[in-house]
């Protein structure tokens, strides 16, 4: 393999001919090219997307009440019920998988009324009566003071952490927040931290959110045993979509609702359409291989169309040298490296093109700032080496016919003297 | 060195067989220098193409320095030609993208000689045909002479049995054709066992003995006096 002459000889062959050699392996080149470009197009759209979905753990389901739907037990349908406390408890008792559970109590929300007030300033915004480990399902980067922790949630006391959002429309620019106090309709709480959301997913609204114990947030607005809906992460080894099936079921047996009841209990599967996101850009992955093959397919069909004649001219060679000894399967591992040798460097060239047209868009997006759904896009050192092999695999598929007529050459045929 | 028996060969050409090669006896022995004489469509070109291992025999025997050659596969046949068999053609036969030297080099490649040893050979038989001081010239750079002398110092390059050469003068005027000759005649002085195709009488006469074949079968066969190709050269 290593074999100067041979090497020197592929190089001969293929620098016989400097301009054929070019344009069969811009075929090669464009079509990896445009595979590249597919994947670096899709791989941008996806990291768009799943931007919007955040930092949030995605093995996450929520889960709320609704009005029953049939009547069970003696009680009547169209009941009105709510989760209580103790039904974390028993979720944790009953479904030991579950690696966070965090009930939670809500004011305001969207187009809500004006609920805080500090001094003569007022907003609306989403007040949550919460656990600490929220932070862990929805995370969030506390940019002063702290977040809740289980003291406040055991003595009740009235602390928020208020959302960078929050924190410019009701202080001055550069008015400290900790230590000040807000009032959540007509109760005052002390601001403990402020945070800020990374991911764009909530929008401005993320940063309009206000965290207070959950305990204190129960008794201040009289919510007494009420859990509004639930948060809840699955073990990283287990799938919440699997788990829900019993996690609703056990709410139905505590409420007493009618098991067949699909709407007495809402819930929402992060996880599933979080896979179904994912299956979709499975799907536009496979699209632009697809594609990106097919395109790469004519430019490897050229190449074995070059070798072909390559073969046809160089067949009175193939001949003395099969008279002077040379062995068949030596004049094909020839062909073979020479159409190896020719794909593997085209493709090269394509990778580099692609690669430099992919840094050339991240700086124009890194310039001009975000995009709506598309963000950086890029390919994987996976993806690079897979499009190696690739060429590698049809290099050696390109040189496979043209090899096989190169050893069928009669030395006689080739040599007769016209 | 060579020794044929009832040699057979026939092409087929559609629905119809072209008997070329009827039946020939021969023997060659060490250091012999043979012409091998016919018109066209004599079998001469034929029989060479057998003997050099390029093409099979339908029936008959054919034993080379004492090894039967029959049913070659592809990759045995070109290790045999390669130990056995030096060509020299017509037509020369150069890879003229190949250097005179590297061209000699070629067989002795084929040997997995290792690559030093490979150049210090080609350019002993460059020496030896006269042409040491084109080694690094590409045949395109060369006279007709000079290129089938390149040829010649190929065929021996691997030290093979016997030189196979198919009109070696058939594409040069007569004075080249002598002093290639001449070059032959060395060579075979020098004890190596030569074939030669020819159609040309006064070439023939060169040699030390004439193989006349007509429509397949062999009508003569005679060992002449030599004429030495130096004087006319």
């Amino acid at each position: 393999m290593f074999n100067k002459d041979r090497w020197r000889e592929i190089i001969e062959v293929l620098t016989s001919n400097v301009w054929r050699t070019i344009f069969t392996a811009f075929g090669v080149c464009w079509g990896i090219f445009i595979l590249i470009l597919l994947l670096a197009a899709g791989k941008g759209l996806e990291n768009g997307i799943k931007q919007d979905f955040g930092d949030i753990a995605t093995n996450t389901m929520f889960m709320w009440t609704r009005a029953t739907t049939m009547g069970y037990e003696g009680l009547p349908q169209g009941r009105q019920f709510e989760f209580k406390i103790n039904d974390v408890q028993a979720l944790r008792d009953n479904v030991p998988s579950l690696r966070y559970i965090s009930p939670r109590n809500q004011l305001g929300g969207f187009g809500g009324n004006n609920n805080v007030v500090r001094g003569l300033r007022t907003g609306a915004y989403n007040v949550y009566g919460d656990y600490p480990e929220i932070i862990n399902q929805d995370p969030m980067t506390v940019t002063s003071g702290r977040f809740l922790n289980y003291n406040d949630i055991k003595e009740k006391r009235k602390v928020a952490i208020i959302g960078n959002g929050v924190k410019n429309d009701l202080y001055d620019k550069d008015e400290e927040a900790l230590g000040t106090y807000i009032k959540i309709q007509g109760v005052n709480f002390l601001v403990i931290g402020t945070y800020k959301k990374n991911n764009s997913g909530g929008g401005e609204e993320g940063q309009k959110e206000i965290f207070v114990p959950f305990t204190s947030f129960s008794q201040a607005f009289n919510r007494g045993e009420d859990v509004g809906w639930m948060a809840i992460t699955a073990n990283d080894g287990s799938s919440i979509s699997v788990l829900k099936e019993k996690i609703v079921s056990i709410m139905k047996e505590r409420h007493k609702v009618h098991p067949e009841d699909t709407r007495a209990v809402g819930y929402f599967d992060l996880y599933e359409q979080y896979n179904r996101v994912e299956s979709l850009f499975g799907a536009l992955k496979a699209v632009a291989y697809i594609v990106g093959i097919m395109v790469l397919l004519s430019g490897i069909i050229g190449v074995s169309n070059i070798m072909l004649i390559v073969v046809k001219e160089r067949t009175k060679e193939i001949g003395i040298r099969r008279a002077l000894g040379e062995q068949p399967w030596s004049i094909k591992k020839q062909i073979l490296m020479e159409s190896i040798f020719l794909t593997l460097i085209s493709g090269m060239v394509g990778i580099i093109f692609g690669a430099a047209i992919i840094f050339g868009i991240n700086s124009l997006l890194d310039s001009v700032g975000p995009v709506d759904m598309f963000m950086s896009p890029s390919v994987s050192i996976g993806v690079v080496t897979g499009a190696l092999t690739i060429l590698m695999v049809s290099g050696l598929l390109a040189g496979f016919i043209p090899a096989q007529s190169a050893i069928k050459v009669r030395p006689i045929e080739a040599l007769r003297t016209e | 060195m060579i020794e044929i028996k009832d040699l057979h060969k026939s092409y087929k050409m559609g629905s119809n067989s072209l008997h070329v090669l009827k039946g020939i006896n021969f023997k060659v022995e060490e250091g012999e220098l043979v012409a091998i004489m016919g018109s066209s469509g004599s079998g001469k070109s034929t029989l060479l193409n057998i003997l050099g291992m390029l093409d099979g025999a339908d029936s008959g025997e054919y034993i080379l320095d004492g090894v039967p050659i029959k049913n070659l596969s592809e990759t045995k046949a070109a290790q045999y030609r390669n130990k056995f068999l030096g060509f020299i053609f017509q037509s020369f036969n150069l890879i003229n993208y190949k250097s005179a030297a590297e061209n000699v080099a070629l067989p002795l490649y084929y040997q997995k000689v290792p690559r030093k040893e490979r150049q210090e050979k080609a350019l002993k038989y460059l020496e030896r045909v006269g042409l040491k001081p084109w080694a690094e010239h590409l045949p395109s750079e060369m006279s007709g002479g000079q290129k089938q002398r390149v040829a010649i110092a190929r065929a021996m390059a691997a030290e093979p049995k016997v030189l196979l050469a198919d009109e070696p003068t058939g594409a040069l005027d007569s004075k080249t054709s002598y002093e290639v000759m001449d070059l032959i005649q060395k060579i075979n002085d020098d004890g190596n066992t030569i074939l030669v195709v020819t159609h040309e009488e006064d070439i023939a006469h060169m040699c030390k003995r004439i193989v006349h074949l007509k429509d397949g079968v062999i009508v003569e066969d005679k060992k002449i006096e030599q004429v030495r190709a130096e004087q006319y050269v």
